[in-house]
């Protein structure tokens, strides 16, 4: 249950800033759905729908992203759907409902490092960096590890246009539910990345980029993803134990990795 | 707060809280067509339309709609009942209390993409729950009513 004491709408990133910036209890609001479910007692709602974060730019080396950009915007992004082979439709199509992606933002989903989120799973795998008001730009990798706080203002996500390819698949046990298991795969400039997320625990990346040195043969990606089930941790909760989260990294791992070395379909 | 909004194409204001959902505010002004399903954002029953957007309306601050147009069934009638009639046919409601929420994001589809195929009605409605149907007869319906759309088309020589 979320309560609200006063609702403003900054015009600036800095009336933005400042607000957060002054008390604990002031918090951002994005697409206020997961804030709603968590959000407790809320002194000043702070919305940042007038800021102008909420449009996508394909520039020639990247996609930048405004913090408040939809998810429905990002999965149907033409430029954005070509670059990923259809690996963010995929990532995005599950989430909830056309009306529920309507709302919830790119930047809320980032911002919130959600052990469940199919939205850090498939951009950890890509060249991704965050824009922090006042701190400038910082690999998504490191902004995930870094503890929460209310002051921070995420203002754009930046995602690199390396050039390479990246597959996409989760498991759940009905569509719009909650994930079971994350997974996304990529080849970007020959790093090979491997990134599973829903461990229930937040995404956590390998790099192959050694270890497929030889190349994404179909016996590579099969001892790859046998090697992938052992070392990525998972745990068990309503929806899946840790021993069938580990039998489902290794046949998605297989799956996303077949793909992007190019003789699988992923499924 | 004051807010001010057009709702379903006239002027309206009103105060609300911080922290009144759109929903509520919708309501009290005599939309009673915008149900609450689950409050958590699952079900679909609350869509409006934002700015001609199909959003969930128990998760939207009214105070975010101020300035905006917000649309709900009771502004979309004839819209509406192109189809409504098809999918009645199909026996497709039980209780019925999933079709405001249905009806308003099939709308909001054949707006966006007038000739689905039956995977695409399905993953844009899929954010629509129904407690009593299997989804198969609002799907059939939904194939009829555009099956008839073209048939008419073909009649017209389009
Ligand atoms: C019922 C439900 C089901 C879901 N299912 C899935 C799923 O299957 N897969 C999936 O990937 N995700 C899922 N999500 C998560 C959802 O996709 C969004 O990631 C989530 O709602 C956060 O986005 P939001 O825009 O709603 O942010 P909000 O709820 O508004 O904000 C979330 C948090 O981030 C902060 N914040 C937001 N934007 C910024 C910013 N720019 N700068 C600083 N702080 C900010 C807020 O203060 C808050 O603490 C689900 C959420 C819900 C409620
Ligand atoms: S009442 Fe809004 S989604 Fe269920
Ligand atoms: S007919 Fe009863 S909920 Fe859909």
């Amino acid at each position: 249950m979320m309560t609200i004491q006063n609702y403003v709408r900054p015009q600036t990133l800095e009336q933005a800033y400042e607000l957060l910036s002054k008390n604990r209890r002031n918090r951002a609001v994005a697409g206020m759905l997961w804030l709603r479910l968590t959000g407790g007692s809320i002194q000043t709602a702070v919305d940042l729908c007038d800021l102008g974060l909420d449009t996508m730019e394909e520039t020639d080396d990247a996609f930048v992203i405004g913090a408040m950009t939809p998810l429905r915007k990002l999965e149907l992004a033409p430029g954005f759907a070509a670059y990923t082979g259809g690996a963010a439709a995929r990532a995005l199509g599950d989430i909830v409902g056309v009306q529920f992606r309507n709302l919830a933002t790119v930047g809320g989903s980032v911002f919130g490092r959600f052990g469940f989120s199919d939205v850090l799973t498939l951009l950890l795998a890509l060249d991704t960096e965050v824009e922090l008001y006042g701190a400038g730009r910082m690999p998504l990798a490191e902004f995930a590890e870094l503890p929460q706080t209310t002051r921070d203002l995420l203002v754009r996500i930046y995602v690199k246009k390396t050039p390479g390819n990246v597959a996409y698949r989760a498991v759940r046990i009905a569509r719009t539910d909650f994930p079971v298991l994350t997974c996304a795969a990529s080849r970007l400039d020959g790093k090979v990345r491997l990134c599973v997320g829903a461990r229930p625990g937040k995404a956590m990346v390998l790099d192959l980029t050694e270890a497929a040195a030889g190349g994404l043969t179909p016996d590579t990606v099969k001892s790859l993803a046998e090697e992938a089930a052992k070392q990525i941790l998972t745990g068990s909760n309503s929806r899946g134990s840790a021993a069938y989260r580990s039998h489902l990294v290794r046949v998605l791992a297989e799956r996303t990795l077949s793909q992007v070395g190019g003789f699988g379909n992923g499924d | 707060m004051e807010i001010k909004l057009k709702l379903n194409g006239k002027a309206v204001a009103g105060s609300v809280e911080a922290d009144t959902p759109l929903i509520d505010f919708l309501r009290q002004k005599g939309c009673y067509s915008v149900k609450c399903g689950c409050d958590t954002s699952n079900c679909g029953l609350c869509t409006v339309f934002l700015d001609d957007v199909p959003v969930l309306s128990c998760s939207v601050l009214a105070a975010r709609a101020d300035g905006h147009a917000v649309t709900t069934l009771e502004g979309l009638q004839e819209e509406a009942a192109d189809f409504v009639g098809f999918i009645a046919d199909q026996g497709a409601d039980q209780c019925g209390f999933c079709n405001p929420g249905f009806v308003m994001n099939t709308i909001a589809l054949l707006r966006e993409n007038p000739d689905p195929t039956d995977d695409e009605i399905r993953a844009y409605l899929a954010g629509n729950l129904c407690r009593c149907s299997g989804y198969e007869g609002q799907l059939r319906g939904i194939r009829a009513y555009l099956d008839s759309r073209k048939g008419k088309g073909a009649q017209n020589g389009n």
